[in-house]
């Protein structure tokens, strides 16, 4: 079963629709709900490499639903700690739980600070309201 | 491409978007892609029955003592096969042997003819046969006065309360009092009817249709579906530059009559075609998509993922040589080689 729309107070969005669970260096990245619910139920998920490093706004792998293929865009740099074998097994796991089991990467940031730049859950509903 | 303002609608619009379904344009066409989702919409046609919204789609009436002839001229299949109440899946052809329209054609009297066509042939089709007419065929567009509902399935017939009929017949009946003409025709490889009606009468029949338990279903899971079974796609897979025996649609022309292009299409089989469309599953984790290359000199006409299978399948042109079930590709998804296997048509055949 999809999930219910929510877009967690913890966690840092991207405009791009993407989310990073920030804990100390290191950060579980992931699409939003808004994101999967558009694309539908996933069936693909091309990761990247683990040990490859990601670039805040440029893309690190691609998901896929029946219809559409879509980039997965880094709401933050570092470098690719584990990819989700979860997900890639069981893509729709990301329309299940978009922030919990559908998480896609897990990465060491190179930069902190980034994060600064990154919208609050408010926001992004904002965001998502004007679009 | 057409503005949303000018897209057309069927007259089941409203009905789509009351029920939620994602309305995308198609063919100069506002029409639903999906309703509850690609797959369980797919799922629904294999396992009990689904709906599809397909008023699009054109069809064209073509009648008199002559029209026999202007058909039989013109289209790839022999019509002389057809009594009255048979249907057969047929090609319209160009002086190349190139592919206008696939379609079907109803054999409605003993000098009439229905034609239903593709959506974005409509024009071209009527044009060409109009171009065509002869004293004593006359060629009339009337899809603006037909719906169409496509109900598919194993459980199709028995939800609407029809007796089952052979493949390609068809007949009047009612259902819940609306007049329809009943097609026991469909694109997805299942058992079911495509229903004809007259367009004010076209929401009363769908009402009816999903209060007997049929599933919405949109035309996202119907190219699913289809290109399962692989069916081609008029403009993907086959199209005016491409001829019926390169396609694997040779069984739909009759080479001993004379038609538009029949000369190239004996050519083509009696020299072999050059390439040919294929069938064929991921070996690796992957979906193709239309327009990616194949290794060695083809490319991908439809690809996608199959809700039955659960793995990517596709169709395409490659080299004769790499034609056979059991070869070999490598197909170049955005970058990355990966390897997939012609298969033996269709690609998922249903467990009786």
């Amino acid at each position: 079963m999809a999930a219910a729309e929510s877009y967690p107070e913890e966690l840092r969005y991207h405009e791009e629709h993407d989310w990073a669970r920030i804990e100390g260096d290191e950060a579980l990245l992931g699409i939003t709900w808004f994101a999967a619910d558009s694309l539908g139920e996933l069936v693909h998920f091309e990761p990247p490499e683990a040990g490859s490093s990601v670039t805040k706004d440029q893309s690190y792998g691609e998901v896929e639903s029946v219809k559409a293929v879509s980039d997965v865009i880094a709401p933050l740099s570092g470098e690719v700690l584990e990819v989700n074998r979860q997900v890639v097994d069981a893509p729709e796991t990301v329309n299940e739980e978009p922030y919990g089991n559908g998480w896609l990467v897990r990465i060491r940031l190179t930069d902190p600070g980034e994060a600064d730049a990154l919208l609050d859950a408010g926001a992004y509903r904002q965001l998502l309201a004007s679009q | 491409m057409p503005t949303p303002e000018t897209l057309q609608h069927t007259p089941l619009h409203d009905r789509h978007v009351a029920l939620g379904a994602r309305m995308v344009p198609f063919a100069g066409w506002e029409m639903p892609v999906q309703y509850a989702g690609v797959i369980p919409e797919h799922r629904a046609v294999r396992t009990d029955a689904g709906v599809f919204d397909v008023s699009h789609m054109g069809e064209l009436e073509v009648e008199g003592p002559h029209a026999r002839e202007l058909l039989q001229a013109a289209l790839s299949n022999d019509l002389d096969r057809l009594a009255t109440g048979e249907a057969q899946y047929t090609l319209l052809t160009n002086e190349a042997a190139g592919i206008i329209d696939d379609l079907i054609v109803y054999r409605t009297g003993e000098h009439a003819y229905l034609l239903v066509v593709n959506a974005s042939n409509r024009g071209p089709a009527y044009d060409w046969l109009k171009d065509r007419e002869i004293r004593g065929s006359d060629v009339r567009d009337v899809s603006e006065d037909c719906a169409l509902l496509a109900v598919q399935g194993p459980r199709a017939l028995e939800r609407l309360g029809l007796a089952p009929a052979k493949p390609f017949t068809f007949g009047e009946s009612s259902i819940d009092g609306v007049e329809v003409m009943v097609n026991r025709t469909g694109y997805t490889g299942e058992e079911g009817c495509e229903l004809l009606c007259m367009s004010e009468d076209a929401a009363r029949l769908w009402d009816a249709v999903l209060e007997r338990g049929v599933v919405p279903c949109g035309l996202g899971a119907r190219d699913t579906l289809r290109l399962e079974v692989c069916y081609p796609l008029q403009g993907n897979d086959i199209g005016p530059e491409t001829d019926a025996i390169s396609a694997g649609l040779g069984w739909a022309c009759a080479l001993d009559k004379e038609f538009e292009g029949v000369d190239v299409l004996r050519r083509v089989k009696a020299d072999g075609p050059e390439s040919r469309l294929v069938a064929f599953v991921m070996e690796d984790k992957a979906i193709p998509r239309h327009g990616m290359p194949i290794e060695g000199g083809g490319e991908v006409t439809s690809g996608s993922h199959s809700p039955m299978l659960e793995i990517g399948i596709g169709m395409g042109y490659v080299p004769a040589a790499q034609a056979k079930p059991g070869t070999e590709l490598t197909i170049d998804v955005r970058g990355r080689p990966r390897r997939a296997r012609v298969v033996k048509k269709p690609i998922y055949k249903r467990e009786d």
